[in-house]
């Protein structure tokens, strides 16, 4: 047979092979592009809040401050003072009445509007209060500092005390949850089905479900924790482990598909050969299987955690979006996230919050992009080639 | 495999009972609308942070998910406090009474200006509420019947009005803004023109017509008013609808229109003049009071001068503080944890 092939069909297919290569580099230039995009903009917006307005003040602990804290500074300068800083000192005196009489000259925090004036924002001061605030600057009394409160504070409704530290305890104790109890099951699952289960119908209702279950939006596991943890089981609205619990749901389908998969990558030569050195089945799993889809089972367990821990909408409908100012001190009590806090500072009335927001932001992406990494550098440094 | 499902019950048990130990409380727990949710949190931060007990745990919910969360009964499983930015509703009185709550305080803390904004840069605007109601309802009487509503611009509306594309951003349905809008404006248009609504609907309930248009003319914007701000700094053709407190935040870059020909301002909202303004409440389950520390302390707080006073605290925040009388009245009322009656909330 003679192969007859023209030049013309040819310079076609190179030319499809071109286009192709082509659409391919632009359709990632312009995702690149949307990254780069949504980056600046937000370490743009960001930037601000690491930083915080600061002025030297000179607080008299006086009688009147007893009552109101105000009382302590010069009637002009106490406007500009934060009042996270006033509201506290008569307790301060209450416990220490040593220092009533006395006076110190020491660096506060300001309010959120000499914050945002000093920063060159929208604010509402009024004009005798800048000219205070410009002079006091010119003074060395009024300076932008490293806003260590923004990672060691909660909550706040003073834009200018609000930080991610209970936000973050919060995340933290959900996913400590969500680890203990989706990865055993998970795991336990997904070696059952691969390494012991009959191949039946009911074992492949199971198998799709599960398949299934990962795919499913991710409120709905909210709804089945609402009705199952909540009013079933009557744990705690609002607490980290009720938080956790709907969370495992939604990982578990993750870590089972992942865990499975490592397992199936595991050649037969392995379990034949340690069958027949005359373990069983369990001792062939724990000493052969196990060890050698770790790696495998941990990448997909953190790829499920980092979903969890930017999950919003299930946390929303199991209260967890709400004003929680405290870290949590155990399972059971109270707590939030960091995507809710997030979000509650994004949709605040005030616009000291706007960056406060955005550097939110930056600290989970943070979090998820330090744990998609671990997943990655686990991956490479344990994968093992059949 | 049995063994494994002996070991599920067992967590599953633990989990339970865990929980169960767990219902004392030592925090105050309140739910409810998200317009006095920031309010609430204030309090609870001030609380928090002056006194020995915990912050009290606010959840915004919005109003009617708060009643629905309040109304669950009397254990301490449910919440204590729910906020609302409307009055309580007869049936959901009535519902509270069943499921064993019989003792409710109410406490009107402010009042709240729904504020119809535009860009800073436009023109000063100026529209009656029957005039507002037109552009937004679904249905308009035209010749002595009723119609799709089919104004466009609003000089269609009222040729004194500028040539100008309808075009609003308003809260979704879920929302209790909308709810008081729907009802003070475009009630308040449907009632006025109840001969009208008769032929279509025999009840003469002017709720059916509190529809809103759903030919894109008004665009549900979602639950987080900043981003109505934004789309109104970029699109000057476009109104948003709002809580006072945005427009004042932002008062650099958008402005409010005039309604009935009064500016939304704190001495307008307060006095009744500006027309669209609403009442903002907490409701507390009296029954818990002798049970949860720190309750007491945070309502005492939040009904004091120093939050809800004419110069209060709550004042920088947003919240539009009642006149000096009524304001002592209700504090008086609500420290002495006066009943809440069916009778008060038909009047």
């Amino acid at each position: 047979m003679q192969a007859h092939v023209s030049q013309n069909y040819l310079k076609k297919r190179a030319g499809r092979d071109k286009r192709f290569i082509a659409f391919s580099y632009a359709a990632i230039l312009l995702a690149g592009a949307f990254l780069v995009f949504f980056f600046v903009d937000i370490v743009h917006s960001a930037w601000p809040a690491f930083e915080q307005a600061e002025l030297r003040v000179e607080v008299n602990y006086n009688d009147q401050a007893r009552k109101m804290g105000d009382n302590a500074l010069d009637e002009n300068v106490s406007y500009l003072v934060s009042r996270g800083f006033t509201r506290l000192i008569p307790n301060l005196l209450r416990e220490d009445p040593s220092l009533l009489g006395t006076s110190e000259d020491k660096w506060v925090l300001a309010d959120s509007e000499v914050d945002q004036y000093l920063k060159g924002k929208p604010n509402r001061l009024r004009k005798a209060e800048r000219q205070l605030v410009d002079t006091m600057r010119a003074e060395g009394r009024a300076r932008l500092a490293f806003n260590k409160g923004f990672f060691l504070n909660g909550d706040s409704k003073l834009p200018e005390m609000a930080g991610i530290w209970a936000a973050a305890v919060g995340s933290l104790y959900v996913l400590i949850i969500t680890l203990a109890f989706s990865f055993p099951l998970g795991v336990a699952t997904a070696i059952y089905l691969e390494e012991f289960a009959p191949d039946n119908r009911l074992m492949q209702v199971v198998e799709v479900n599960i398949n299934n279950l990962a795919a499913i939006p991710s409120i709905l596991f909210g709804l089945l924790g609402l009705s199952i943890f909540i009013n079933f089981m009557g744990v705690p609205r609002s607490s980290a482990l009720v938080g956790g619990l709907t969370l495992s749901l939604m990982t578990l389908p993750v870590i089972i598909i992942s865990t499975r998969a490592a397992i199936l990558a595991i050649p037969d030569s392995i379990r034949e050969g340690a069958l027949a050195l005359g373990a069983t089945r369990w001792q062939m799993v724990i000493t052969n299987i196990l060890p050698l889809s770790l790696p495998g089972i941990l990448t997909g367990t953190i790829i499920g955690l980092a979903r969890a821990i930017g999950e919003t909408a299930p946390l929303m409908i199991v209260g967890m979006m709400a004003y929680i100012p405290e870290a949590p001190d155990g399972f059971t009590s109270a707590a939030t996230v960091l995507p809710a806090q997030i979000y509650t500072w994004s949709s605040d009335s005030m616009r000291a919050f706007t960056e406060r927001t955005s550097a939110g932001i930056i600290v989970l992406l943070a979090v998820m992009l330090l744990m998609n990494g671990a997943a990655i550098y686990l991956r490479n440094k344990y994968e093992t080639k059949w | 495999m049995p063994k494994f499902l002996k070991n599920l019950i067992v967590a599953a048990a633990v989990i339970a009972f865990g929980a169960g130990m767990a219902q004392a409380r030592d925090q105050v727990k309140i739910v409810g609308s998200s317009t006095v949710y920031p309010f609430s949190s204030y309090v609870a931060e001030e609380l928090g942070a002056t006194t020995k007990f915990k912050s009290p745990v606010v959840e915004s919910t919005g109003s009617g998910g708060g009643h629905k969360l309040f109304g669950n009964g009397v254990g301490l499983d449910t919440p204590d406090i729910t906020n609302s930015s409307r009055r309580m509703k007869a049936s959901e009185f009535e519902k509270d009474q069943k499921a064993g709550i019989t003792e409710i305080t109410e406490a009107l803390i402010g009042y709240d200006g729904i504020a119809i904004a535009q860009n800073g840069a436009n023109p000063d605007f100026s529209v009656t509420k029957d005039e507002l109601a037109m552009a937004v309802a679904a249905d308009v009487p035209m010749n002595g019947k009723m119609v799709k509503n089919p104004y466009k611009t609003w000089d269609q509306i009222n040729p004194a009005l500028p040539k100008r594309p309808i075009l609003i951003y308003g809260p979704p349905t879920s929302s209790g803004t909308r709810d008081a809008f729907a009802e003070m404006v475009l009630g308040h248009f449907a009632n006025k023109n109840k001969d009208l609504y008769n032929p279509i609907s025999p009840s003469n309930k002017a709720e059916k017509y509190e529809a809103v248009r759903e030919d894109g003319v008004y665009v549900p914007a979602g639950e987080n008013d900043n981003l109505i701000v934004q789309k109104l700094t970029k699109d000057k053709d476009a109104f948003g609808i709002f809580g006072y407190s945005y427009l004042e935040e932002n008062s650099d870059r958008i402005k409010g229109a005039k309604i009935d020909g009064v500016s939304p301002d704190p001495a307008t909202i307060a006095s009744g003049e500006y027309p669209i303004s609403r009442s903002l409440y907490f409701y507390v389950k009296k029954a818990h009071l002798d049970k949860v520390p720190g309750m007491r302390e945070y309502i005492e707080l939040f009904m004091s001068e120093k939050m809800i006073g004419s110069r209060g605290l709550l004042k920088r925040i947003g919240l539009i503080p009642l006149a000096d009388e009524l304001r002592a009245k209700v504090q008086k009322d609500v420290l002495s944890y006066k009943n809440l009656t069916l009778d008060d909330l038909k009047k």
